[in-house]
């Protein structure tokens, strides 16, 4: 074989497996003394679905949100595709958060806005401030809002007010906005756990259609074990802000999952 | 049945020791103060006839007068709209800042506070005196008056609404790379604009009553009327002013309240 095509394959190889986001021993103290993360150090690799497992209050949360610097890291650094995230400030900052969709579990939509509004404005961070205010937005994003809503199976519903839709269907929106900013990789924080099973499956497999046709990257918080085993490529486990488990799927068994939520 | 599982009530419970407590606290203030200040309440009803002898004089409303004082009247109420929207335009930017939710800087916040306590205290029959003796005798007197009286009053209404939000939304607009203004604009605003429009309206009211008055000191509008005809011992027009003013009090009263209910 040729060699140069050898090395090029090899670097294509290695830059899939490049990690996008590496936890370099990071650790999180509350400002009330609460530890909340305690010398986290693995790599994510791009394109990967992983969920995150642990009782509540082990930190699951605050794990997601150092991420994209919705809280800030005591010791230790997170990297975003390299990039060192305590390195952004003001609108760099926004244009990391633009590359990394955030879904809650309280669906989180302005109750009183339209559901195009609320798609809209997951857009609002490639406008300078007067236009997102004005809402002068592009007509192709205005289109975009359409093929968002499509990827959901929510279009119909554009001109619905947010808080007249169930809670799957205000969890589906969400994704939309989410998806307006083009994101590279998703958080979703216990996105199901106020849903019923069948919006459960459906939520899943959304998330589950992103990552593996868009490749992007999904991080998924879950306290269900069963949902974890169907859906993740890995599973890790925190316990009190420490990372205490971290298996590829294939290497995942019902009595390690089970040793997870046991009390210390 | 058996209450035999429940605590006991401690006695200063079972005796309602605090509410009479209280309420003989009040009285005594009331027979105490009206003591100080040499009430006498004997003389409000021995004064009585004289109050009935203005009421006589009054009854021939002078209706031709009517015409005279539609302008002062219309005047009342522009003075009154003028003065609560720039008042509240001031308003939106301290509320803002005064809110704890939304500005976590303490000393920003407690000297926005501070300010809008100090300028609650201003009396508004003060401020007009003031301002009359400034700008002369007029409306420009009365709008300010109006201004700022609807300034201190808004902005502790508006911010005790902001500190009531639903902050998901907030976080999550955070999340898509949002400017604080664009945060502000999009998850904020549509929480609380129902309740800004109803406290607005309902300040509007409070100062078409009060504008009635302030033009007593020279402030503008049909309260200059008013006094012009009590010192011409014109009675009959005073009737027809206090008709007309109560009429007009009356409607505005009216389009608000219908407004406010079909907001909320
Ligand atoms: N803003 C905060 N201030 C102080 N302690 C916090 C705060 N947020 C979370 N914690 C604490 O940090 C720990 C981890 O919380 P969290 O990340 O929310 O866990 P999880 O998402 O797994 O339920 C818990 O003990 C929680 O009480
Ligand atoms: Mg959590």
């Amino acid at each position: 074989m040729d060699e140069h095509l050898a090395t090029f394959l090899r670097g294509a190889y290695e830059m899939e497996q490049a990690p996008i986001i590496s936890f370099k021993h990071v650790s999180k103290v509350y400002s009330n003394g609460t530890v909340g993360l305690k010398d986290i150090d693995f790599s994510i690799p791009k394109g990967q679905f992983l969920v995150v497992v642990g009782l509540s209050g082990s930190g699951k949360s605050t794990l997601m949100r150092t991420i994209n610097r919705m809280h800030e890291v005591t010791e230790g650094e997170v990297y975003v595709e390299n990039e060192a995230v305590s390195a952004y400030k003001g609108r760099s900052l926004r244009t990391l958060r633009r590359r990394i969709g955030m879904i809650f579990q309280n669906f989180n939509l302005i109750n009183r806005s339209s559901v195009e509004k609320n798609v809209l404005s997951g857009r609002v961070s490639y406008y300078p401030t007067w236009k997102s205010v004005m809402g002068l937005f592009s007509a192709e994003d205005k289109q975009k809002v359409v093929t968002s809503l499509n990827r959901v199976n929510m279009a119909e519903k554009i001109y619905a007010r947010a808080d007249e839709l169930s809670g799957g269907q205000q969890q589906r929106v969400a994704i939309a906005r989410t998806l307006m900013q083009d994101p590279k990789i998703i958080l979703a924080d216990e996105p199901i756990a106020s849903l019923d099973p069948l919006t459960t499956k459906t939520v899943m497999d959304i998330l589950k259609r992103l990552n593996q046709e868009d490749g992007l990257t999904v991080i998924v918080n879950l306290h269900s074990v069963e949902l974890a085993r169907e859906y993740a490529d890995r599973i890790v486990g925190l316990r009190a802000g420490e990372l205490v488990y971290d298996e590829p799927i294939s290497a995942v068994t019902e009595a390690d999952l089970n040793k997870i939520y046991q009390a210390i | 049945m058996t209450n035999a599982n429940l605590p006991r009530r401690s006695w200063i419970q079972r005796w309602h020791v605090k509410g009479f407590g209280w309420t003989a606290l009040m009285v005594l203030l009331l027979i105490g103060s009206s003591k100080m200040t040499d009430v006498n309440v004997g003389m409000f009803f021995s004064n009585l006839d004289q109050f009935a002898d203005l009421i006589v004089r009054m009854s021939n409303p002078t209706w031709d007068y009517l015409s005279v004082i539609i302008q002062p009247l219309i005047e009342t109420i522009q003075m009154a709209i003028l003065g609560t929207t720039i008042g509240t335009i001031f308003a939106i930017p301290f509320a803002l800042m005064a809110a704890g939710n939304l500005v976590h800087n303490k000393f920003l916040r407690g000297f926005d506070r501070l300010v809008l306590d100090l300028v609650r205290t201003l009396p508004d029959l003060l401020l007009a005196a003031i301002f009359v003796a400034i700008f002369g005798i007029g409306s420009t007197a009365g709008v300010i008056t109006l201004a700022i009286f609807s300034f201190g009053m808004i902005s502790k209404l508006f911010y005790e609404v902001i500190e009531t939000i639903d902050m998901g939304p907030l976080e999550a607009m955070e999340s898509v790379g949002a400017s604080k203004i664009t945060i502000i604009w999009y998850a904020v605003l549509p929480q609380i604009m129902n309740q800004f429009v109803s406290y607005f309206l309902y300040t509007l009211e409070i100062n078409v009553r009060a504008s009635t008055v302030l033009g007593y000191l020279g402030a503008g509008g049909i309260g200059v009327y008013l006094q012009r005809s009590l010192n011409e011992f014109n009675y009959g027009a005073t009737a027809v002013i206090i008709l007309a003013t109560i009429v007009v009090v009356l409607i505005i009263d009216g389009i608000s309240n219908h407004l406010r209910r079909v907001l909320l």
